[in-house]
């Protein structure tokens, strides 16, 4: 079953439109997304969480439409991060605890205190004098400790040093060691969806440029340096695209089609990101 | 069982996986009726995708090396010596055929080619 599965979404803004979208998080996989600032990655989260109404297509979380009255009860199995932790000002951890216990009906404070510990949160501060590494930690905490079977991370490890962000990718592989288990993850951090995901959705300007499982898309493509002559003698469709630089070319290529013996290097995920972004600027075509 | 995943490699992942389980499995390190780590399991301890893991597994899976019992889990087949030794020769005569090929595609002719193989073999 997929976790999530999104048909001809679209929602208009003055000056942007998302969509239309189609985009499916199989069970049991983590889900990329990557895009600039402005790319629609929230928007289209939002829109998930039905906090955002969308004017077209359709969501379903877990087998079920997102508008549907029984919508509500699911929120017990998806565990949210957004960007910035939202609780209370002035309560302390203990106090938001007794809050989560009575929000969700499957609320774990076992595994919540195991968390609080790992992470090393402080039991007496207020959350306002948390930094801000502090209050992501515990809202991760908080979206792990009530038996969610889908989490959806919106930028949940920015802010967070190298250290805390690698502990946090192992928790989240934990997680979907459950083949029931599945993440949505936004991130501008690259890196860490490269370590993590699955598949990579890859969202420009409220549309979608490509979705491609992670391992394929990086092991089907190349990078390329050469001169401008010896880039004309290479196949068109061997060509993803192509980087003018003052002492040559460097070019995104599909490795299939390159001849045998040519020189190429394992792209990281940002080139490819970076390269098909580009692309696109110019008007021509991508993968 | 050992597995040393490599990321600069151009070797993608699911074969650097499949290579490293069948080397152990021909040498005997890995022997038969041992049980596999499961796909899930694998895949959260070498930090790599589900996917990926799973390719892997079907891989060794079709070419007859590992075997999976619905509910109980992957396990190392009853190996076939020859089969292997069979396999290595495909193998060894895929590499010959890309040096072949290469050495053509450069104008690199038959006795050099072979004095090169040749001079290889001696060193080792």
């Amino acid at each position: 079953m997929n976790a999530l599965e999104i048909r001809g979404l679209t929602r208009s803004f003055p000056g942007f439109t998302l969509g239309p979208l189609d985009l499916n998080l199989p069970g049991g996989c983590i889900l990329g997304l990557v895009g600039q600032n402005g790319a629609g990655k929230s928007t289209t989260i939002r829109l998930i969480l039905n906090s955002l109404r969308r004017d077209g297509g359709s969501i379903r979380v877990l087998g079920l439409d997102n508008q549907d009255a029984a919508f509500t009860q699911l929120k017990n199995d998806i565990g949210v991060v957004l960007d910035t932790a939202n609780f209370p000002e002035t309560l302390t951890l203990k106090h938001i605890a007794a809050l989560m216990r009575g929000s969700y009906t499957r609320w774990d404070e076992a595994r919540f205190n195991e968390l609080v510990q790992r992470f090393g949160l402080p039991e007496n501060k207020k959350f306002r004098d948390f930094s801000r590494g502090m209050q992501q930690k515990l809202a991760i905490a908080c979206a792990l400790s009530h038996q969610a079977r889908l989490l959806i991370l919106d930028e949940a490890t920015a802010g967070l040093d190298p250290l805390v962000r690698d502990e946090i990718l192992d928790l989240f592989r934990e997680f979907v060691a459950d083949e029931e288990h599945s993440i949505l993850i936004s991130s501008h951090i690259s890196s860490d969806l490269e370590k993590i995901c699955d598949y990579i959705a890859c969202l420009h300007q409220g549309k979608l440029l490509f979705t491609a499982e992670k391992d394929a898309l990086l092991e089907d493509l190349a990078l390329w340096q050469g001169s401008a002559e010896q880039l004309e003698e290479l196949a068109d469709e061997a060509i993803v695209a192509v980087q003018q630089q003052p002492y040559g070319v460097t070019a995104l290529v599909k490795r299939a089609e390159m001849p045998a013996g040519a020189q190429l290097e394992k792209p990281r995920l940002d080139d490819v990101f970076l390269f098909v972004v580009k692309q696109q600027g110019k008007g021509a075509c991508g993968k | 069982m050992e597995i040393i995943i490599r990321n600069s490699s151009d070797q993608p992942i699911y074969m650097q996986i499949c290579e490293q389980v069948k080397s152990q499995i021909i040498s005997g390190a890995l022997a038969a009726g041992t049980m596999l780590p499961s796909i899930r399991s694998l895949a959260r301890d070498l930090r790599i995708s589900v996917i990926t893991t799973k390719r892997a597994y079907d891989e060794l899976e079709a070419e007859g090396f590992i075997c999976t019992v619905p509910g109980k889990g992957c396990f190392v087949a009853e190996q076939d010596l020859k089969l292997a030794q069979e396999a290595n020769l495909r193998r060894m005569e895929e590499h010959l055929q890309q040096a072949a090929a290469l050495a053509k595609g450069c104008g690199v002719g038959k006795e050099e080619l072979l004095a090169m193989f040749g001079l290889l073999l001696e060193e080792e």
